[in-house]
């Protein structure tokens, strides 16, 4: 179960790359998916390894993403990092 | 609003233009100053900085006139009235930061007691040669207002004045004495804190949520905040929208520049001080300010001697410029005299207003000294052929 | 206020209303605006009596960014504002954001008088060694043998080691970090606010768009992965030891953590020795307008 989850507000991202290459877990990746203005955010790939340290949100220079720990759900399976991503 | 007693030195005082200009400041109210020497205008902040700690406010002697008039504008943010005083080469230094209160809607009162110039001129001789730096001195399109004292007494009165027309207007208002009215001594008469009117700041009292820094309601001019009240507005010197943010385009630009120059513009009538004496009938009118208005006044009286019908228009408020007066008094005289202690400055308002139906004679002086009364004399028997 | 129910620390602090901001990709100050959130989240600031004074310059854009009562003034002329902001309210707060050309070229000497006379103010200096809104030009901090607008063929002036220059002249706090450091640049901004004086914490920053591709020094990625190679912390190390250039080793770290008595303190003391009894404290009566 990963400890922390990652929101992305997607529209603001300029595709820099802090978050990916200084997240310590390697949670991220660059997507090849494309925002309003061209840019490829970043999209959470290996989410049960997010521990909700919020070093991406410390690095983010445009204030597009924020990590998060979570509290374990009482007896539910389900993976919040899931509703994790949406756009902003 | 009454005048704050702690700063009202009230009695009968014989001192000199400067030191009766800082009584004037603390009397309106003025509680922060900061300041850099320069002659001939260093007396009102000397006395300032003795007066202030027992009145209780703030000074401080900065590093240079760019940091002192801007120094200024952060303690009137901080709640404070403020101001700052100087002479030519550091009024030069201050243009920046004038555009920027006028821009930012700072109230503020800039003393300049002018010296023979340019450049380091004549540090400790008499001129009027900053009138048009005054009006045009930062760049851009803005307005401002200038008081021009003729004698100690309306160093006192006259600062407060200035004072009050910064707070109504939100505007930086230039208080442009000159060597000889800040150094000359004469009676001032500073009466009981009860006697003295004074503005106080326009400050909003709409709630942090409803408030924007630069919307107007009616008389163009907005309500103002303090840092540290909660409001959380952002004040810049960048082209800004009612909430204050940097929104640089054309529109903006418009509305927000015609704004500032129509809240000074509509407001003329009640801005403009003037002293009139004898116009009805005069073939010729002598127009001035300052020093040189009492040599006019000499002058005038020994043309009336001769048998000229002579009249006097004495400019206390030299900014925004009595365009409508001239106009009037055009029609109605042969001539207007003016003398100045620059090469032609006020004339050629006076000139541009009198559009032909009068002629304007200018009696130029480089400065340095004051005109005799003779010199002026020779120009309104001219002006009277 | 709570900030425990909003999920990203940083959004009460920023307007929202102007996001997406004007920064290139890659630029640092976005980092440094994170850092400096943590920072007044960590140390319970009180946001009200917070203000914020910033210059003209890419990192002048950041007062107009933060929700808090902020100033975006003149070239160079960021901390007399803020000084006459301290003076007239004294329970004020004050922090000066400002980059490199701003604090120490045009601002200079305002820089090195505020801290002579230890002004309470806590001044984060955003170091991109350029001067980048105006389109690259050579700045006094500009490392030789770079590559600006100005100097086509490479810079050859030495440039400026401001820790050393804002110690010299008598800043109780002087730290630099790099925006690789967020952690320690927050911590470093929250002990500023501890501190009564004049704090310096300078931050070495990105600017992709300018000096690094000018320089061929990669992109923001690339520069904060040399930040995080080169760097070494060396806390207390001397000032005059830390002086950088354009590809070698950063030291950064808290270098001076001193104690003086801050401008206010020293006012306050020499006129209740000159005057006792007569001397009024201008923090009751300086904001007596409205």
């Amino acid at each position: 179960m990963a400890k922390g989850r990652v929101s992305i507000v997607v529209e603001r991202c300029k595709a820099c790359g802090f978050c990916v290459e200084f997240c310590p877990t390697k949670v991220l990746a660059l997507s090849s998916a494309f925002n309003s203005k061209g840019y490829h955010p970043p999209h959470v790939v290996a989410p049960e390894k997010c521990s909700g340290c919020d070093l991406c949100g410390m690095y983010c220079p445009d204030f597009a993403i924020y990590g998060q720990k979570v509290d374990p759900p009482k007896g539910s399976q389900k993976n919040p990092q899931a509703e994790a991503n949406h756009a902003g | 609003m009454r005048a704050d007693p702690r700063g009202v030195l009230t009695g009968t005082h014989f001192i000199d233009g400067d030191h009766a200009c800082c009584e004037g400041a603390l009397a309106a109210g003025a509680r922060f100053a900061a300041g850099y020497p320069i002659t001939p205008s260093t007396e009102v902040v000397e006395r300032f900085a003795a007066r202030v700690p027992t009145v209780g406010g703030s000074f401080i002697q900065m590093e240079d006139e760019l940091a002192a008039s801007i120094t200024l504008q952060g303690a009137v943010w901080g709640g404070a009235k403020a101001f700052t005083v100087t002479s030519g080469p550091g009024f030069s230094l201050m243009m920046e930061h004038i555009g920027y209160a006028a821009m930012t809607e700072t109230p503020c009162v800039f003393v300049d007691v002018q010296r023979g110039g340019p450049s380091t001129g004549l540090p400790t001789l008499p001129a009027q040669a900053d009138m048009m730096q005054a009006r045009w001195g930062s760049h851009g399109d803005y307005e401002i207002i200038a008081l021009c004292p003729n004698s100690p007494q309306e160093c006192f009165d006259l600062t407060i004045k200035a004072f009050n027309f910064a707070e109504e207007f939100r505007v930086p208002v230039m208080f442009m004495m000159d060597e000889v009215v800040g150094h000359m001594t004469e009676k001032v008469v500073i009466p009981s804190a009860d006697q003295i009117e004074v503005v106080p700041r326009r400050h909003s009292r709409k709630s942090v949520d409803t408030y924007e820094p630069y919307a107007t309601n009616g008389d163009g001019v907005p309500e103002m905040a303090h840092a540290g009240e909660g409001y959380k507005f952002h004040v810049t010197g960048l082209t800004h929208d009612e909430r204050g943010y940097p929104n640089m385009t054309p529109q903006t630009q418009d509305k927000l520049i015609r704004r500032l120059q129509s809240k000074i513009h509509d407001a003329s009538d009640r801005i403009t001080l003037l002293e009139e004496e004898g116009l009805d009938n005069a073939d010729v009118i002598v127009v001035s300010y300052g020093i040189t208005s009492r040599v006019a006044q000499r002058a005038i009286e020994l043309a009336r001697q001769q048998g000229r019908r002579v009249g006097k228009l004495r400019l206390i408020t030299c900014w925004p410029f009595p365009e409508k007066r001239i106009r009037q008094l055009a029609s109605r005289t042969k001539a207007f005299v003016v003398p100045e202690l620059n090469l032609g400055q006020m004339v050629q308002e006076v000139e541009r207003f009198a559009g032909g139906k009068a002629k304007t004679f200018a009696v130029p002086h480089a400065g340095g000294s004051v005109h005799r009364p003779e010199d002026i004399l020779r120009v309104i028997v001219e002006a009277s052929r | 206020m709570s900030l425990i129910d909003i999920a990203n620390p940083v959004e009460p602090f920023l307007r929202t209303d102007r996001m997406p901001h004007i920064w290139c990709p890659g630029c640092g100050i976005g980092t440094t605006v994170n850092c400096f959130s943590r920072a007044l989240i960590d140390s319970k600031v009180d946001l009200q009596s917070l203000a914020l004074v910033s210059g003209i310059g890419c990192t002048g854009r950041v007062a107009g960014y933060v929700k808090l009562d902020s100033f975006h003034t003149t070239h160079g002329r960021a901390i007399p504002f803020a000084t006459g902001l301290k003076l007239a309210n004294p329970k004020l707060n004050v922090v000066v954001y400002s980059g490199d050309g701003d604090l120490s070229a045009i601002g200079g000497n305002h820089l090195i008088h505020a801290a002579r006379r230890n002004i309470d103010l806590k001044v984060i200096c955003v170091n991109n060694l350029i001067y980048a809104m105006t389109g690259g030009q050579t700045a006094p901090t500009t490392p030789g043998r770079a590559i600006t607008s100005t100097s086509p063929y490479g810079t050859f002036e030495p440039a400026f080691n401001l820790p050393h220059l804002v110690e010299a002249a008598g800043a109780v706090y002087v730290a630099r970090w790099t925006t690789f450091h967020v952690r320690q640049l927050a911590r470093s901004i929250s002990e500023a606010f501890q501190k009564k004086g004049f704090s310096f914490i300078e931050v070495i920053s990105p600017c992709p768009t300018l000096y690094q591709r000018r320089n061929r020094l990669g992109d923001g990625l690339d520069t904060m992965k040399y930040y995080k190679e080169k760097s070494r912390v060396k806390h207390g190390a001397p000032t005059s030891e830390v002086g950088l250039t354009m590809t070698g080793e950063i030291i950064v770290g808290k270098f001076v953590d001193r104690d003086r008595p801050d401008y206010q303190s020293l006012l306050h003391g020499q006129m209740v020795e000159s005057l006792g009894e007569k001397y009024v404290d201008p923090s009751e009566t300086v904001c007596g307008c409205s």
